[in-house]
């Protein structure tokens, strides 16, 4: 796995636009990636401060900071930011990098495209977050945004739905693109089962998005339509069902989940081999798994309306579908630790968020076996036992992985080692603060304290302060990873080709940082 | 109420008491998966250490492991599906009830008809009672905080209860968590579920499907009585129902309108269009100073029997009585800054359904 780099090539990037254009007409993947990332992040601080000012008000009974309208604004932009706008642009962020870099190509295969689907990005941001500013503020329907509750809403849900429908371009576009990347650019000898399990997660996950994007646009045009011309695809009044809605929006909504978790799983697929510098057990299954969970992914929507009021049959149909993902998860979960089994850990940053991810993501996927028995969904459903559930599998999962990998692929981004010692206190607050806000949700969801509400009952209220302060405490932990990216961008330990001890693959043997551009001669894989 | 804190609520129905214990059973058996495989990963986190001197072996397949570690959860997974499937079944199973009641929700209330067997006809809405000092902490919070409302749905023990849910603007969720219900109320469809209380008592839920604005403030209480208690308030209702019905041709003078008005307005519409008829703009417009309120009384009756397309004005024509309605706009007509100095009577309100 020699790279050869004539050093002629290094050259190329002055001859482009300088300053602000060249970012804008960048059709660079690793410039791309770049602001992929940065805008995930900045995405993510707004959907954080959203998610504060929720906790704030819940901090105690009784209604002290912001209005039950206000609220519900808020528990719905945070939902659809934090997904649309943080999560998924920050894995398309880490392909857009590293992709390339991992199968030996020298760009994605549509450089224009790429352009194109990020730039997209920022105007269906401003319509999410400006659409708090306009009369009847933002669009306060939940992140699933339900009709006939969606028809309701002001101007905001318009602009919720056409935020919705550009990002959701821009992520079919990325989507492509990274089929046509994987498929076509390997290095010579690469062959689809030598491939980095990180691309092979991705390719699947480029599957499900080109799949389920449409169905997404599909449901919010007819929320549209309903809403301005007059249709009665959700009102029964009309002809409609507004149970159509729930099942066209999670046959979209739960392969949306595994498109958020799979590229994770990835991700710690190669931070854990490194660090216990040995081969991931199971490679071959770990495929196999990943592929399973997407497919099984198009079976289970329906358990995500257990309440109703399904014919028993289907709910016992998406009940077992639902079950049944355990099996392929538990794979995966059992191969990461046959991998360390016997090995020789050490636990630098990406390693400790690698195996944290592990621990209380596993408690996520426990919780969401519990939620598949339709029984017990039926009296948690709805409940704060789901917040904590999907917290565990979202920030504790999809979170904790780009974490995970943003600090695992940092030296190769900035040439720089990340700051140890505050990449650390970073985990370990980040953590704790975890576990103190959303571990106490699991009590209030079982002990019957509903979701997306402003003002609970007093029995609620010690769990509720808890969680608050752990919320807060989590969020500024998050600043400490500011601190870490400015300093490693600016200086620090000059990082090796290879950055880690253990790690093996191309995007090690291009020097740290990557140059602009990188294999214009295709390395040789054997 | 069953003071639970960190389980679910203490159950008092077959239903619930199964998922009660099927919920145990799934801790325990996941609390011991997650203990032997962490158990694995600490010792390994502990041991397998390069500042110990670990060195890795090399392995990194072995395929009776993995069929072992794909079969198990699979056999364990059939173990939890036989119960869950008994109480699927059982669930769905709303046939011969005692007595039918249905459940509308409103934006933000409840709806009761009691439309078969004891009790049949009786009707009542059930709106929270939680003063609004309490809320914004004007006043101390009460025991039952949030979840108490003025007129709560009266049962009797040891029957089979089957309530059908529906809803008349966006959709609801019936939750009593101690009774082992939850179900949805969709508007335009009739859904149902069942309960049978094994013991008397007082229990409380909340609506579980966000609904808009005061989502989080409308309870459910429920009041599991002996059947002789529940045959003395079924007569009382009745009675009081009876004495209640106001005859429709009456002709009303516009004080006494203003006065029931003010009634029905802080039950129906305060919570949007606000005590003070400002409103909250512009999801819920002001009715003071309205051109609507202050215009043709036809064009207003319209919008309160039959709500607006696409707002969360609701068709109050099937809620409300003509003498209330009729009493609510006379009221809204006539205070705050509007004077047009109308009296709305009934027989309009018939006249326009």
């Amino acid at each position: 796995m020699a790279a050869v780099i004539p050093d002629h090539l290094h050259d190329h990037h002055h001859h482009g636009p300088t300053g602000l254009m060249r970012w804008i007409t960048t059709t660079n993947h690793k410039d791309i990636g770049t602001m992929y990332m940065i805008f995930s992040f900045i995405m993510f601080l707004s959907g954080g401060v959203m998610a504060l000012t929720i906790r704030a008000e819940l901090f105690q009974p009784g209604l002290q900071v912001v209005q039950p309208e206000f609220f519900n604004q808020l528990t719905s932009m945070h939902g659809l930011v934090m997904v649309f706008g943080a999560i998924m642009p920050a894995f398309v962020g880490f392909a857009n990098w590293q992709i390339p870099l991992m199968i030996g190509a020298s760009d994605m295969a549509f450089a224009r495209m790429n352009n194109w689907s990020f730039w997209l990005l920022p105007p269906a941001a401003i319509l999410l977050l400006g659409s708090f500013f306009v009369p009847g503020g933002a669009m306060a329907a939940g992140w699933t945004m339900y009709a006939p509750l969606s028809v309701q809403m002001g101007m905001g849900m318009d602009m919720a739905i056409f935020a919705i429908h550009i990002m959701g371009i821009s992520s079919i576009m990325g989507a492509i693109n990274i089929v046509v990347t994987v498929l076509n650019m390997r290095a010579p000898g690469m062959t689809m089962m030598k491939m980095p399990l990180f691309c092979w997660t991705w390719l699947i996950t480029a599957y499900l998005l080109i799949a389920v994007m449409p169905v997404l646009a599909g449901a919010v045009t007819m929320v549209l339509t309903d809403r301005h011309f007059g249709t009665s695809f959700f009102n029964a009044a009309g002809g409609g069902d507004p149970v159509l809605y729930q099942h066209v929006f999670w046959f979209f909504g739960h392969p949306e989940v595994y498109i958020m978790i799979l590229p994770a799983f990835g991700i710690i697929s190669e931070i854990i081999p490194t660090f216990a510098r040995k081969p991931l057990f199971g490679y071959a299954s770990m495929v196999y798994a990943t592929a399973s969970i997407a497919i099984l992914s198009f079976t289970v929507w329906a358990h995500h309306m257990f309440t109703t009021g399904m014919p028993a049959v289907g709910q016992l149909f998406f009940m077992y579908a639902t079950m049944l993902i355990a099996v392929p998860t538990g794979v995966k979960v059992f191969n990461w630790v046959a991998t360390m089994w016997r090995g020789s850990l050490t636990f630098e940053t990406p390693m400790l968020w690698a195996t944290g991810f592990i621990f209380v993501f596993t408690i996520g996927g426990f919780t969401g076996l519990i939620c598949a028995v339709a029984p017990i969904d039926i009296q948690l459903q709805d409940t704060y036992y789901v917040v904590a559930h999907f917290h565990y599998v979202l920030v504790a999962g999809s979170l904790f992985a780009l974490f995970a990998g943003a600090y695992y692929w940092l030296p190769k981004w900035t040439g720089h080692m990340a700051d140890e010692r505050l990449g650390k206190i970073h985990f370990w607050c980040s953590m704790v603060f975890f576990n103190i806000t959303f571990f106490p949700m699991h009590f209030l969801g079982l002990a019957g304290m509903p979701r997306r509400i402003p003002d609970y009952a007093l029995q609620f209220a010690d769990f509720n302060a808890m969680a608050t302060i752990g919320a807060f405490g989590f969020g500024f932990s998050q600043l400490i990873f500011i601190v870490v990216l400015v300093k490693c961008v600016k200086g620090g330990e000059k990082a090796a080709a290879r950055a880690w001890e253990g790690a093996h693959g191309l995007e090690w043997t291009v020097p740290s940082p990557a140059p602009h551009h990188t294999f214009e001669v295709p390395p040789v894989v054997k | 109420m069953a003071e639970s804190r960190v389980n679910l609520q203490q159950p008092v129905t077959q239903i619930a008491t199964e998922i009660y214990d099927m919920h145990t059973l799934m801790l325990v058996i996941c609390m011991v998966i997650f203990i032997a495989v962490f158990g694995v990963m600490f010792w390994s986190v502990f041991a397998h250490r390069k500042s110990k001197g670990a060195v890795a072996a090399h392995f990194h397949e072995n395929t009776t492991v993995e069929i072992v570690w794909t079969v198990v959860p699979v056999l364990i997974l059939l173990g939890m599906a036989y119960p869950a499937t008994k109480t699927v079944i059982a669930m769905k199973d709303t046939s011969n009830p005692d007595i039918t009641i249905k459940a509308t929700g409103y934006q933000w209330k409840w709806g009761y008809d009691y439309l078969k067997g004891e009790g049949e006809g009786v009707k009542l809405i059930s709106n929270l009672s939680t003063p609004s000092e309490q809320l914004d902490g004007r006043q101390a919070k009460g025991d039952n905080y949030l979840l108490e409302v003025d007129q709560p749905l009266v049962v009797p023990v040891g029957k089979k209860i089957r309530i059908l849910t529906t809803a008349n603007d966006v959709i609801h969720a019936w939750w009593v968590p101690a009774l082992g219900v939850k179900q949805d109320a969709i508007p335009g469809f009739i859904r149902d579920t069942w309960f049978r209380a094994d013991k008397e008592g007082v229990f409380r839920g909340n609506c579980a499907e966000l609904c808009g604005k005061d989502h989080g403030f409308m309870p459910i209480e429920v009041h599991v009585v002996s059947a002789e208690k529940y045959a003395a308030w079924v007569a009382e209702k009745k009675g009081a129902q009876a004495a209640s019905a106001d005859d429709p041709n009456k002709v009303w003078d516009l004080a006494d309108l203003k006065v029931r008005g003010e009634k029905v307005f802080a039950a129906n519409c305060a919570a949007c269009h606000q005590a003070d008829g400002k409103g909250l703009p512009p999801a819920f417009p002001p009715l003071d100073g309205s051109a609507v309120v202050q215009g043709p009384k036809i064009a207003q009756i319209d919008t309160v029997l039959k709500g607006r397309e696409g707002t969360a004005m609701a068709a109050f024509g099937k809620q409300l009585s003509d003498t209330d309605i009729a009493a609510v706009i006379t009221y809204t007509r006539n205070t705050w800054g509007n004077h047009t100095g109308e009296a709305i009577q009934p027989t309009e309100i018939a006249a326009a359904r």
